[in-house]
């Protein structure tokens, strides 16, 4: 039977509370959400903080909606939620994609979209598919608000710019027009994490690309993104050569490692096949 | 730490350790054995009850996060000694082998069914696909769900508890 070690337990009602909470604990108090990954990482005694600020009653943070050219998602909005959600699959059908394939109904009933990012693990879907729409997050502490773009929100694995004291509070898309998206991921089974996983989303001017987002997961490319690729790709002609091109350059770029999960040689192919796919259909898409 | 939680409709207030995980408080300090615990690892869904409505891995989920919330087991599935549609269909069906996975298998089903009454094969498969089955293979299980869509309840299943 896995036990976590002792720790202390508040519940939080809104965000000012969670940032008392914080300071009153101190750096060894965790926020538990979902605590989908935190806590089998407690029960595995690989983690083991003194209080848990529990932040599941913390509603002012469950919400998906657009403010002017922004799609807004509150981190503690659901798998289950960003899934069912017409208005972010309206504006941006990777996220509707990639949740399909994030675990099982049962985990995306209680895991949320800000434990993912803030888990920061090498493999996570989303960051791949905020990456890709180039996100940015709101990070809350004491003294304020700061911004950061999603691309600049992991410092390396399982580790990200939300410091001590501070709560991860809303992802920021912004929205423009001709553009759209998509997820293509490949796993060992249903429900399992990403062999290697792409998104992307792409703006159309006429027939060739505006500019591009690629995001690559589980293969190790920094920051979640192919940026090699997105620069091969801006301004040239919208067509499947240019997306065979793209992912030809994702693949020598990333560098992924062998695991129980497959070879290196593998996760490369996939790497580059999965981000031409994702390039395709996320034109035909914008096409129409 | 005190907590309140209401089981199938009945409330339950208990001292517990805040590491506490939902499984161990409802099978060990609560005496509800119909939810089983497994893998202990999120992966198999043996231990799936419902909170707040929705069903969720009560081997990651702690007690102290249910204080004041809603829980669902597979004890509540039965009313008034009629079994359930979907434990019908189990039963019809030979949805079951040694009965270890059936718990969890019935509240995501009941949940399927209350959220979409008529799904596919597909639907349900998505459904149960974070639940584990190392007897039966999931056919029957498929086709009990399937059988419990086409016989719903003559009554709805809804109806507040009123056991206390
Ligand atoms: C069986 C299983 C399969 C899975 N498969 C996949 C998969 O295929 N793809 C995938 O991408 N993921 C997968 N996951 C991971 C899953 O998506 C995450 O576990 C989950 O969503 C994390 O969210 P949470 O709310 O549960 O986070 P928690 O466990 O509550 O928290 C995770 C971390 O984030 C911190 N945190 C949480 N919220 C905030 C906040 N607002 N501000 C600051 N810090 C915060 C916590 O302190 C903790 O360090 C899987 C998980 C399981 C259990
Ligand atoms: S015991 Fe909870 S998922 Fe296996
Ligand atoms: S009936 Fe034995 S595990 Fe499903």
């Amino acid at each position: 039977m896995q036990v976590p070690s002792h720790f202390e337990y508040e519940r939080a009602a809104d965000v000012e509370q969670v940032l008392a909470l914080l300071a009153r604990y101190g750096p060894e108090a965790r926020v538990v959400a979902g605590g989908h990954s935190l806590l089998p990482m407690m029960k595995l005694r690989l983690a083991a903080p003194d209080a848990l600020i529990d932040i599941n009653d913390v509603s002012e943070l469950s919400y998906i909606r657009v403010e002017r050219d922004e799609l807004l998602i509150g981190t503690l909005v659901r798998h289950a939620e960003l899934l069912d959600s017409p208005v972010a699959a309206e504006h941006f059908p990777i996220f509707r994609e990639a949740e399909r394939v994030i675990a099982d109904p049962l985990v995306r009933n209680r895991g949320t979209v800000g434990g993912s990012l803030c888990q920061a693990d090498p493999s996570e879907d989303l960051s791949a598919a905020f990456a890709a729409v180039r996100a940015s997050a709101v990070i809350r502490n004491a003294e304020g608000s700061r911004t950061v773009p999603l691309r600049e929100f992991h410092v390396g694995p399982y580790e990200t710019v939300v410091g001590d004291g501070e709560l991860l509070t809303e992802f920021r898309v912004p929205i423009k027009p001709g553009g759209s998206s998509a997820y293509e991921k490949v796993g060992r089974r249903a429900g399992d994490w990403a062999l290697a996983a792409a998104g992307a989303a792409i703006w159309l001017d006429g027939g060739n690309v505006a500019d591009v987002g690629i995001g690559l997961t589980a293969v190790g490319a920094a920051h979640f993104v192919a940026a090699e690729a997105e620069e091969y790709l801006r301004g040239r002609p919208a067509d499947d050569e240019s997306f065979a091109q793209a992912g030809r350059i994702a693949a020598e770029h990333c560098r992924p490692t062998a695991d129980q999960r497959g070879p290196v040689d593998y996760k490369r192919h996939l790497a580059g096949e999965l981000t031409t796919r994702a390039l395709r259909r996320a034109a035909e898409r914008a096409r129409t | 730490m005190k907590i309140t939680v209401t089981v199938n409709g009945q409330d339950h207030e208990r001292d517990v350790e805040p590491r506490l995980l939902l499984v161990h408080f409802l099978r060990d300090d609560l005496g509800l054995t119909g939810t089983h615990w497994g893998c202990d690892t999120s992966n198999c869904g043996v231990c799936a009850v419902w909170l707040d409505d929705v069903p969720v891995k009560s081997c990651t989920v702690l007690a102290v996060m249910a204080d004041g919330k809603t829980v669902r087991t597979v004890e509540d599935l039965e009313r008034d000694g009629e079994l359930d549609p979907v434990q019908k269909g189990f039963s019809e069906c030979h949805g079951l082998q040694c009965g270890f996975c059936t718990p969890g298998m019935l509240m995501t089903s009941r949940w399927l069914l209350d959220t979409n009454p008529d799904p596919s094969d597909e639907e349900i498969r998505v459904a149960i696909s974070g639940q584990l089955c190392r007897c039966t293979g999931y056919e029957n299980i498929v086709r009990s769900v399937r059988w419990a869509a086409e016989h719903p309840a003559v009554q709805n299943t809804s109806e507040p508890d009123v056991t206390v």
